[in-house]
Parts: C-alpha cells; structure tokens; sequence
C-alpha cells in the first residue's frame, strides 16, 4: 500500500464545483485515485456524491475545478468520452436492455465477447448463454453481467456505484474478491457503498465529502468508522428545538397499536420489518438510501402486495390491494415525490377536496359548500398560499407538499404515512410542517415519518426505528436520537457492535 | 412586468386570459368566419341559415362530447361514430316489429355492450383506448354487416318523433335543440359539479395520484366508457332523424370532425385539460367552415387540403396561446 501511495494519480479531481440554478450542489469536491487503490468514496445524504459521480463519469459538466484521468483532462460533459479515456462506471440500475438477449447487449457496447464470458465465470454465474433475453435473468445476475462487461474492456478507473445493494452474500463475497485482484494487478477502483464492513474488507482509502466539498481523505484502518461517520456529519452538530412530549410516551402505555408491522417483507430490499405506531405518537423511520423504506411505505398504502409478513390494524389484521383499501382503514400517505401525488394542471381545491371523491358514493352532484369549508379548514391550517391556487405547479415546493398533506387533514387523519415531507422544500416551511405533525399526533393521530434529515428525528418525532438492509437494526428515543447515534445505526454499525458484543 | 417587453405581457396576459377563459376566443373565431361568410355571399346569415346550422352541429356536437369525456381521461373513443351508426340502423330496422318506443330501447342494447367491451378492455386489459375502441369499432361496424343479411326482408322506418326531432322546427327554433339543451347544461354541470366529472380530471391529470387518493380507476374507466357509448346511440338516433335514411355508414363521416371539435375546443388529448363548453363551440365552427368551403367553389380535393390546414392551424395557434408558462 505504501508503494501505491507514491505511484502517479490515475485520476485526479481537483476542486470540482457545480450549481444548479440557485443551489450549490458541489463546492469543492476532490478525489485522487492512484494505480492499485481502491478509494471508498463516502457523504451522507446531500453531501454531494451523485452530482460528483456524474461529473467524474461525464454525464454532466462541472462550473469549476477540473477532472484529469491518466493526466488528460475529462470534463466533457459525454460519457463516452470519459469510458474511452478509460473510467468505466458500474451503476446501481443495471445498464442493460431488458428487450435483448446477451450477446446483442455486448454487441452495442462493443464488448469482446471471450473475456466476458470467462469474468462471469469468474464472478460465479453458471449457466449463461449468449442468447438469454436479460428481461429474464434475475436482478442479481444483471449487476454480475455489467460487472464483467466492465472488467472485459479492461478499464484503468473502476466505478462501483452501490455495487453490492441487493446482492445475495455468496455472490458479495465473489465481487469484493474480483475487484480487490483488480487492483492488486495495478488497476483504479472507486468504490461507493454504505457499508463499512465491505469498505474495511476491501479500500485502502476512504474521501469524505460534506456539504458539497471533500473533508477528508484517509487511510482505512480498524476503528476508523467513528470518525468516519462524525467527518460525514460534520461538528455542526447544533440542536434544534427538541420536542418533549407530556406525560408518559405513547408506546408505553400499553394500549393496543393502531399499527403493528410483523416480518414484513417485499421484494429483495425489504426483508424482515416489524414496528409498533400507537396513537398519538410520531414514529420516525431512518434509513440511507435504498434499503426497503420505499417498499415499507409502497406496502402500507396499498401500492404494493407484502410478501410476508402481518400488518394489523387496532389490532386487526388487515391486507391492501389497492391504495382505496389502505385508505379505508385509515392509513393515508404524503409520498417523497409531490408530482407523483398532485394533478399539476389542477387547482387546490380540486386537488384537496379529491379523496372526498373517491368512493363510488360520492360520484353524484358534489355539495359545493361542504367542500369549499372544508378545503378552507385545510387551507388555514396549513397556511397555504393561495394567490396561484388555479394550477398547482404553479405554486412553490413548500405550498405544494401542504397541499398534499392538506387533503388527508381535509378527510380527518388517523393514520400518516409520511414519507420525507420536508424534502426539497425551504426552512419556513419545514418549521411550519413539524408543528403540524407534533399537533396531529397531539389529537391522536398515528403518523409515521420517514425522513432523510437525521436533525429532524428530534424535532418531529417520539421515537424512530432503522433500517438497513432491510430489516429493523435499532429503536432510538427522541431523546437519545442525535444525529451521531443515528448516523451509526442507519450504517449498521449498532447491530455490528452488538454481534461482537455477543461473539 | 416592466422588464418585460411589452408585446410579451400582452401576448402572456392573452395567454393566461385564454386559459382561464377558453371559451371567449373561440366564440370570437366563430363570429369572425360568420363574418366572412356574410361578406362572401351578403343575406345568406338569416334566421333559416342559423337554424340549419344549429341542427347540423347538433349530432356532431353530440358525438364530440364522447370525444371530450373520454380525453379528459387522456383516452379518446375512436369506436363513438360506429355505435351512432349501429343504433341508428337497429331502430330503424326494428320499428316494424317492435314499434318505435320498444325498438328505441332495444337499439341500445348493442351501444352498451360496445361501451362494456371498451370499458374492461381499457379499465382491466390496459389497452390503450385508442386501439380498444378501434377494434371494438371494427369489430361493431362487421357485426352490423351481418345483422343487415338477417333483417334484408323487414325493411327499415324511421319514427315521426325522431324526425321531428331531427329535422322539425319550432318557433323558428330547430326541435334537436329541445334534446340538446338539456344534455348540454347536464355535461356541462356534471364535468364541474360531480364527483365523476372531477374524477375524469384527476385521472387524466395524474392517474397514479388518483389511485394514491382512493380511486379505483376501472370504475371509472368502466362508467365512462359506457356512457360515451350511450351519447353515441342517442345521437345516433337524432342523426337518423335528421338524415332519415339508415345506412351501414351513416354516422361514419362525422367520426374524425368530432374528435376534430373537441381539439379545436381546447380539450387536450394527454388528459385534464378543456371541457364541454368549447366542444360545443368547436363543433359549431367546424359547421360553419365546412358550409364556408362549399360557397369556395373549389374541386372536393382542394377543399378537403384546406379544412385540414385550417383544424391544424387553429388547434396549434391555440394551444401556442393558452400554454404559455
């Protein structure tokens, strides 16, 4: 390692910054991969990552700063340009076209074929011919076969982006093999990942990136996580107001839950999760990106069929089909992604007053007043802007995400699937939202609240639960929920300490 | 605003006038090709041009409406003209044994078993509308061939009241307008003013909302459909009132102009936008241009290039103006 550490830069990126409109998506950011390194590149959530990747693999062109793989420049904005100069991107969405077979694949991306096949083999793939459909080919075995397209071409830079997400642990075990061999041969690797035990396994170096610049660059060694993860989170570490809710927490008084999630689990992210949501309480749901929380609140509001697992109820147990059947045993849901809950072209009051609709009952003449008082209602209580209320993406982020909350206040709340409320909006909003949800919960209401943004546990929320990987890792009061204790736990490192605990 | 150069602010003021008064622009563009027709051939606007004008865009306007429904929905009903077509002739063929009342009836039955097909075809199947109420529409205009070899011998009549209806006048007044008055001031109320109507907006604006809100799509899907086919059979059946010949093709030609109305009444065909009330302009424009091209002179060919140019600039002219941002 330490010969490597003298070896010239094979890529070297040097206070690379991008805007976007009016945010400051990357300030500073620097990476410097040399011959037969593996670097971690890690950030929390926002601190910059995508935008940096995108900006070294070229598919966009960064403000300031500049990128040099092997010593040539490669701001290009072109990705083609960037695989020739000898950086090939592995992406966490496989890159393959699901319509064609193997072979047709390799044929468009100008793969050599004989290499191909004997790194698949490498990798641990049995049995594949040139001519499956890759619409066939299970999930896992896609990311294998972009794995060895890449390493067919023989890059200089490898990128692995998420790489071994949803991989099954025989095959994790085969990929961190195969990469380290890569750079023991004296090839580059980048290597993103939320897991420190992989990056402990496998990176010799680790860039940190927050808040849009590079923080650190250090060596991997054994205890190296904690400061790891305080250099994600930065010393900023100021509290905000912290709610401290009256009398004894809602969990503790031994009613029955409005929610009891048991081994729920869909799909291959979400695998075993189980939670009690008692009324009257915020539950706040913490996890990186990625490992089932989607799919969590994809199955609680009926978008999505559980494939194991119970849901109950008020103690019944009970199964969706349809987003109509959720919202009739009272679980309604506010999504991340407000163009997925909004009718753009209409008005608020037609966006709000919807879900009174929605039943065959209520297809008949609409009694106007009714509607109008109670779209008002929720119009004050939200304090929505009103002055573009014709057309809704008219309006501001903020306004648009209380309108989406607006119509299950305007139906009576008994149960708020929350998920990431505050994100993109601005600060005066976000404090108009937490209020809102701490006085919903106040009258009874269960709400369960995913959120991106560690601080807002302690501002929104009585406990939180996380995911990794998912299943449940760790349950933290309101209380003990700094943004640290969270960080470690949404990274695994809790439950880590726990299995040595007992080992 | 001050920045901005003026013929900007004012073709954005029109723009956001228009959107929020879509009708308004299009009452002016009738008014003006009335005008132009007046000054064309001076004394032909009375009060017997304006009726017959009326009683022309009744069953076109009629049909448009399931054309404006069904887009609201972002879908559209390529089979409606078929379904006017096949009710009409079923009446008329079955008058002579079932009398006019029974044979009325009976002649929707085929309509809603149309509008069934589209509607499970397009709620369950995801077809694309497009192509659902295509292949329903072949599939409906094949079945009337053979139903005609059954009933070549019973002969055809079409009812004393459905020719009042069609082709009588009142007062001056054309008679259709009792049956199309009603009807308009219903769709125009329901596409606001009900639960359903609101609901063939949220779905075309957004179905995945709608579905996040508790609407079960197939229901609506499955309703709608129905009921453009229903508007279809009934303004079947005022055509044949106003044509009085049934034929295997009698409401064919009025197929595309009804889609035709809906587009050029603003009406978008992704889906949330427009309404009824400029269908119905719509459709009294495209009258009034066909009459217009007639008084041209010109061979059929040269008129039919026209009248296409004109949809299309009118429609794009339109949209250019009422989606500025």
């Amino acid at each position: 390692m330490n010969e490597a550490n003298s070896a010239p830069a094979v890529l070297d990126a040097q206070g690379v910054a991008k805007r976007f409109g009016a945010v400051s998506a990357l300030t500073d950011a620097s990476l410097t991969v040399r011959a037969g390194e593996v670097v971690a590149l890690m950030g929390a959530n926002g601190a910059g990552k995508s935008t940096f990747v995108k900006i070294l693999t070229g598919a966009l062109r960064p403000d300031g700063g500049h990128v040099r793989i092997k010593g040539r420049d490669s701001t290009v904005g072109n990705p083609a340009d960037a695989r020739k100069s000898g950086l090939v991107p592995i992406y966490q969405e496989p890159s393959l076209i699901p319509d064609l077979d193997v072979a047709d694949n390799l044929r468009l991306g100008n793969t050599p074929v004989e290499p191909f096949l004997r790194w698949v083999e490498e990798l641990g793939i049995e049995g594949l011919r040139l001519d499956d459909m890759i619409g066939d080919l299970p999930l896992a075995t896609l990311r294998i076969l972009d794995l060895a397209r890449a390493l067919a071409v023989e890059p200089d830079v490898l990128l692995l982006d998420e790489m071994t997400a949803a991989l099954p642990t025989n095959l994790v075990e085969q990929v961190l093999r195969v990469v380290r061999q890569q750079a023991d041969a004296g090839r580059s690797v980048i290597f993103i990942s939320h897991r420190f035990a992989e990056i402990a396994q496998l990176c010799d170096r680790a860039t940190i990136l927050r808040d849009g610049g590079t923080v650190a660059d250090l060596p991997i060694e054994p205890g190296i996580e904690e400061k790891i993860v305080e250099l994600m989170l930065g010393a900023a570490l100021e509290r905000g107001h912290i709610v401290t809710s009256e009398g004894q927490p809602a969990h503790a008084t031994g009613r029955t839950p409005r929610l009891a999630v048991s081994g729920l689990s869909s799909g291959p992210k979400l695998r075993d999760v189980g939670f009690d949501l008692f009324p009257g309480e915020v539950l706040g749901v913490v996890a990186l990106e990625g490992q089932g929380q989607d799919e969590l609140f994809d199955v609680l509001s009926g978008f999505r069929r559980a494939d194991g697992g119970t849901v109950r109820i008020d103690g019944q147990e009970a199964s969706f089909r349809h987003p109509a059947d959720a919202i009739a045993k009272g679980l309604t849901y506010v999504p991340g992604n407000r163009a997925e809950a909004l009718l753009m072209e209409r008005s608020v009051r037609e966006n709000i007053a919807l879900p009174l609709l929605a039943r065959i009952r209520h297809w008949g003449p609409i009694r106007m007043r009714d509607e109008a008082a109670r779209v008002g209602e929720a119009i004050d209580k939200l304090q929505i802007d009103t002055r573009a209320q014709g057309e809704v993406q008219r309006l501001s982020g903020g306004n648009q995400q209380k309108v989406t909350i607006g119509r299950w206040i305007a139906t009576g709340v008994e149960t708020l699937l929350l998920f990431d409320p505050t994100r993109g909006i601005d600060v005066r909003t976000k404090r108009q939202i937490y209020p809102l949800v701490r006085e919903l919960a106040e009258r009874g209401a269960a709400i369960l609240y995913y959120t991106s943004e560690l601080d807002e546990v302690q501002l929104a929320c009585d406990r939180a639960i996380v995911i990794f990987n998912g299943r449940v890792v760790d349950v933290v009061d309101a209380a003990h929920a700094d943004e640290q204790t969270l960080m470690r736990a949404a990274y695994g490192l809790t439950e880590q300490d726990r299995a040595e605990a007992v080992s | 605003m001050t920045t901005l150069a003026p013929d900007t602010t004012f073709l954005k003021r029109l723009g956001r006038f228009m959107r929020d008064n879509p009708v308004i622009p299009l009452i002016l563009l009738l008014i003006v090709l009335i005008g132009i027709l007046e000054f064309m051939r001076p004394g032909i606007v009375n009060e017997r041009w304006l009726g017959n004008t009326v009683k022309f865009a009744i069953p076109l306007a009629m049909l448009a409406a399931c054309q404006t429904l069904t887009m609201l929905t972002g879908g559209i009903d390529l089979s409606a003209g078929i379904v006017a077509t096949i009710t009409s002739f079923v009446m008329a063929t079955l008058v002579p044994v079932y009398g006019p009342t029974g044979a009325i009836l009976l002649s929707l039955i085929p309509a809603i078993l149309m509008g069934l097909a589209n509607g499970i075809g397009v709620a369950f199947a995801r077809v694309h509308p497009l192509i659902m109420t295509l292949g329903t529409g072949l599939i409906g205009t094949g079945c009337l061939q053979v139903y005609q070899r059954f009933v070549i011998a019973t002969g055809s009549e079409v009812p004393e009241f459905l020719a009042w209806l069609g082709t009588g006048r009142t007062w001056g007044f054309p008679n259709a307008l009792v049956l199309f008055i009603p009807f308009a001031i219903l769709i125009l109320w329901g596409q606001r003013r009900t639960g359903f109507g609101r609901l063939l907006y949220a779905l075309g604006s957004n179905e995945r909302a709608a579905k996040l809100s508790g609407v079960r799509a197939w229901q609506v899907y499955m309703a709608l459909y129905v009921l453009s086919a229903l508007i279809a059979g009934i303004a079947g059946l005022l055509y044949v009132g106003l044509i009085k010949a049934p034929s295997l093709s009698l409401a064919n030609p009025l197929m595309l102009p009804s889609i035709a109305a809906a587009v050029v009444g603003g009406t978008s065909i992704f889906g949330g936008r427009g309404g009824y009330a400029g269908t119905i302009v719509g459709a009294l424009i495209l009258t009034v241009l066909g009459t217009l091209l007639t008084l041209l002179q010109m061979p059929e060919g040269a008129r039919r290039i026209l009248f296409g140019l004109i949809i299309l600039f009118v429609t794009a002219l339109y949209v250019r103006l009422t989606d500025q941002r």
